[in-house]
């Protein structure tokens, strides 16, 4: 077997897997560049415009600005709140674990339709008028489980020695926890974080359930789609796309060089 | 990672036994009083308004409380079709995506081990997609399969589709669709799996007599069974409730409604909240059934 | 597929093997042959090739060049599935997803073999693990592992067994009963085994051959009392138990003898013990063969004399005292003497002369790389 098929149907798999996963994005990106008028179906020709003026086209900034302070409070909130639960969750035992864990997974299981409507009913129902604080609150609820999972995985790989070597150095149980776990943690939490913003950011069921005349990006493109999105949300989306994928490439990057950089030290 | 939200990993630090005190409680109650309020209450308030009943004074949308279960009937009898199209179409993607990524997890996870570098920034591919907006990338789909796009011409002029058959509004576009947008969450758990796979056990398996085929039925598969049932539930889940990809406005028509479709209708359209409400119960409750017979037939309990 | 398999083991030759890898060589070029039915030591450091032979033999890896042949047929091409041999791997690689039974008849279902489960139970009745048959194998300790790993290989009835350090994991108690109980079970089976190992006493005490690797080559192969009483390079007398070396110019020679002046010391080695006569040689001897006095012993043709040196640390070990003496211009000898009688037999610092018999000296085909060949 000296030819082995592995060896070349596998890479030549992934090529094909990533040209099919990163089409739309390329077609969004290139179509942020056309020079359109309202819609943008077809090809116009070339022009930065778009990018330069992309604040003219009436409610895009509106809806992205609102998109990013929701995604923010949404973020801040569940990482706070997921964090401690996490915490509690790994690092002590106690008589409703089980039915914790459950309360946690539900959501994850539970469809965006029906946790939008059911939350929508109870707004509505007790009266409360729909806005961009009842959007947030709709986020808080399914980003706080994924947070729960990605701070739950850091802080069962954290080593307990760590916290009792603190302790043993005579660090009281806040000096321990600001010092020591906290720290060490912060790698998860920040994941957890990233990942809640983006959940948040790109929300469009559960916000369309739970918005009242407030737009969000999502909204926005979702309202348009009827009649045409402008070019100006391709460059919204392929400015965030960009900067995400930067903001990965780089930590990603860091994060090899601080390895080899320790493995040639030893 | 959150995509390992399935698998059965269970922690293995020591856990302080027999703490129970102020500290768990403060830890806990903020986050539990949270999803209590927001998310227990408002399947409950679901639950009755699904059994809700036109108000015979009011107007328009306007219901009162009962419990009129023949909601259930109504929306079942309605509905039904769209039901099963949510489910067929749900577990198609969900198969689809499976084949897919498997293939994909298999290369990043275990063939590329020994580049990490490359393996980072293929993660980083895989998950690309999520970072620009969901909408954005299904509409790129629309237009790419458009009536007038030259996909669709090719394929009339070679004679795969008639003159009058197009690509958008079809099952098939709405499957392809709901297929690419959750892909990803099909490939992660499915990576972590095969990532901590040792290679050992495979050629165990081939010193055994075991050929390559049967190595990866008897070996490979069994031990990336929490990835496969982490990323199975991942997609269906989503997919069963989704309303973008078969919307009329996006890569479906009327005749491609899903229970999200009509949830949404029902709900922000033409307000009649309990039929929504019911079949939103019904989704739930469908899902909550297949996720515990699967998990319970997979073995793996211990969720979270 | 290898359909016949022979109860009695099969011979392993390999032929002008060489393996590359990217960016290393891992076998430069070997020839090996295995008689059927013999316990066989591939013994090294690690990374000096002897994992990488066994995976070939396995076929988990393909050689660059050369050939491998089983009881006379060439297996080079093809897969591991379809040659027959069975490895106890280092980590034993249980399936995790099968209980310890289903793991031992794993090997035989893919055969179709029948009855595979009463055959598996058999065979974990040998290793004496017939109880544990429904436990999952992380339920197990280590021994048991390894044991459960040896009766799925054993099962099968290869025609060769290879061995991949199965008893590196294993603490030193558990590790020496082990050796003996595979030993034994080698004898009563009567199958070839290849045993990869870095463990110097492990390869001795069980091996019928052992081969000692090194960069890629195997150095010295033999019987281990042959290795042991004659080895013939540097590498091979220091791996293989310990060594005093002593390196000068070939100054005379008699009819059966050849010696080297060193320190104002002669040291003569018998030339059928000797790899080269002439130029600059190495001559060693073992510590424990040696013996040490604080008189001066009268010189004859059939003792090597050297010093007075300065006993600079003595080692306590138990069953025997290890004294390292620094002998002027020389440098340390290292002298065992079995603990008889009082202990220490001398004080530190005491001066002593170091003699032994001229016929267990040994001379090698290389020197030390401290020293340069001139």
């Amino acid at each position: 077997m000296k030819f082995s098929l592995g060896k070349y149907a596998f890479p030549l798999y992934a090529v094909l897997a990533f040209i099919y996963l990163l089409i739309p994005i390329g077609y969004t990106f290139a179509f942020s560049f056309n020079d359109s008028l309202k819609t943008n179906l077809i090809w116009r020709g070339f022009t930065f415009d778009k990018w330069t003026n992309v604040c003219d086209r009436e409610g895009v900034c509106d809806a992205f600005g609102n998109s990013v302070l929701i995604g923010v409070i949404s973020t801040i909130a569940a990482t706070a709140l997921g964090t401690m639960i996490a915490i509690a969750l790994v690092r002590y035992r106690f008589k409703f674990r089980k039915s914790t864990n459950l309360l946690l997974f539900l959501p994850m299981a539970t469809p965006e339709v029906v946790l939008g409507a059911g939350l929508a009913s109870q707004f509505f129902s007790l009266g409360v008028e729909k806005g961009i604080g009842t959007i947030i609150i709709g986020h808080v609820v399914f980003c706080l489980s994924f947070v729960v999972v990605t701070v739950k995985a850091r802080v069962a790989s954290l080593d307990p020695v760590l916290e009792e070597a603190g302790k043993d150095l005579y660090a009281n149980p806040r000096q321990v926890f600001w010092k020591i776990t906290f720290p060490l943690l912060l790698p998860g939490i920040a994941a957890a974080a990233l990942l809640s913003f983006a959940l948040s950011f790109d929300d469009f069921i559960i916000t369309n359930f739970n918005a009242g005349a407030d737009m969000t990006f999502p909204r926005y493109v979702f309202t348009a789609a009827a009649r045409g999105v402008p070019a100006e949300a391709n460059v919204i989306g392929s400015a965030v796309f960009i900067a995400a994928i930067l903001l990965v490439l780089v930590t990603q990057i860091n994060g090899e060089r601080k390895r080899r950089s320790l493995l040639k030290k030893h | 990672m959150a995509f390992t939200a399935f698998s059965s990993s269970k922690p293995k630090v020591g856990i302080k036994p027999g703490k129970t005190g102020k500290v768990v409680i403060v830890l806990l109650a903020p986050g539990l009083a949270y999803l209590g309020a927001f998310f227990l209450t408002p399947l409950i308030s679901l639950i009755m308004v699904s059994l809700q009943a036109p108000d015979p004074l009011g107007g328009f949308g306007e219901y009162v409380p009962a419990l009129q279960f023949s909601n259930y009937f109504v929306v079942i009898s309605e509905y039904f079709p769209h039901m099963m199209r949510s489910f067929g179409y749900a577990l198609a993607a969900t198969i689809l995506a499976l084949v897919i990524s498997y293939p994909l997890a298999y290369f990043i996870g275990v063939k590329a081990r020994p580049y990490p570098l490359l393996q980072k920034l293929m993660l980083t591919l895989v998950i690309a997609p999520f970072f620009i907006s969901f909408l954005l990338r299904t509409l790129a789909w629309k237009q790419i399969f458009s009536n007038e796009s030259w996909i669709v011409t090719t394929l009339q002029q070679i004679g795969f589709l008639d003159s009058d058959q197009y690509v958008v509004g079809t099952p098939f576009m709405v499957i392809f669709g709901l297929t690419y947008n959750f892909i990803p969450f099909m490939t992660l758990p499915l990576y972590t799996s095969l990532e901590r796979l040792d290679t050992r056990y495979l050629e165990a398996g081939s010193d055994l007599y075991a050929s390559p085929s049967k190595v990866f039925r008897k070996v490979t598969i069994p031990l990336s069974m929490p990835g496969i049932i982490s990323g199975t539930l991942l997609t269906f889940i989503p997919i069963a409730g989704d309303y973008i990809n078969a919307s009329g406005d996006f890569l479906g028509s009327s005749s491609t409604a899903m229970l999200g479709n009509v949830i949404e209708a029902n709900y922000l359209q033409i307000n009649d909240y309990p039929a929504a409400s019911a079949l939103s119960v019904l989704l739930m409750g469908a899902i909550l059934v297949l996720v515990a017979g699967y998990v319970k037939k997979s073995g793996t309990e211990d969720l979270l | 597929m290898a359909k016949e398999f022979i109860a009695r083991g099969a011979d392993l030759e390999l032929k002008k093997i060489r393996k590359e890898f990217p960016g290393f060589t891992a076998i430069e070029e070997l020839d090996l042959h295995v008689p059927a039915g013999e316990f066989f030591a591939l013994l090294g450091p690690s990374g000096c090739g002897k994992t990488t032979t066994l995976r070939l033999v396995a076929g988990l890896e393909t050689p660059t060049t050369g050939n491998i042949f089983i009881g006379g047929e060439d297996v080079t091409g093809t897969k591991p599935h379809e040659r027959p041999v069975n490895t106890v791997f280092q980590s034993y690689a249980l399936f995790p997803h099968m209980n310890v039974l289903e793991n031992v008849a794993f090997g035989l279902r893919q055969r179709k073999i029948d009855d595979p489960l009463v055959k598996a139970k058999e065979a974990l009745n040998l290793v004496q693990l017939a109880h544990l048959a429904d436990r999952k194998p992380q339920q197990l300790s280590g021994g048991q592992q390894q044991r459960v790993a040896l009766a799925r290989a054993l099962v099968n009835r290869p025609s060769l067994l290879l061995l991949d350090e199965p008893l590196g994991a294993l603490d030193l108690k558990l590790r020496r009963e082990m050796q003996i109980e595979l030993k034994a079970i080698q004898i009563e089976v009567g199958l070839t085994f290849l045993h990869v190992t870095h463990d110097q006493e492990e390869a001795m005490d069980m091996a019928d051959t052992v081969a000692v690797m090194n960069k890629g080559r195997i150095e010295q192969m033999g019987a281990p009392e042959a290795l042991y009483d004659r080895p013939k390079t540097v590498f091979v007398s220091k791996f293989l138990g310990q060594s005093n070396l002593l390196v000068g110019e070939v100054e005379s020679s008699s009819a059966n003898s050849i010696s080297i002046e060193i320190a104002g010391s002669k040291i003569s080695v018998p030339k059928a013990r000797a790899e080269k006569h002439t130029g600059k040689i190495a001559i060693g001897f073992r510590p424990e063969k040696a013996t040490f006095s604080s008189e001066k012993p009268a010189a004859n043709s059939a003792t090597n004399v050297m010093g007075p040196g300065e006993i600079i640390d003595i080692r306590f070990t138990g069953v025997s005292n290890q004294y390292l003496i620094e002998v002027p211009e020389l440098g340390n000898i290292t002298v065992f003497a079995q603990n008889v009688g009082k202990s220490p037999v001398t004080e530190l610092g005491e001066k002593v002369w170091i003699s032994w018999s001229v016929e267990h000296s040994f001379g090698l085909a290389d020197l030390p790389d401290t020293v340069e060949a001139v």
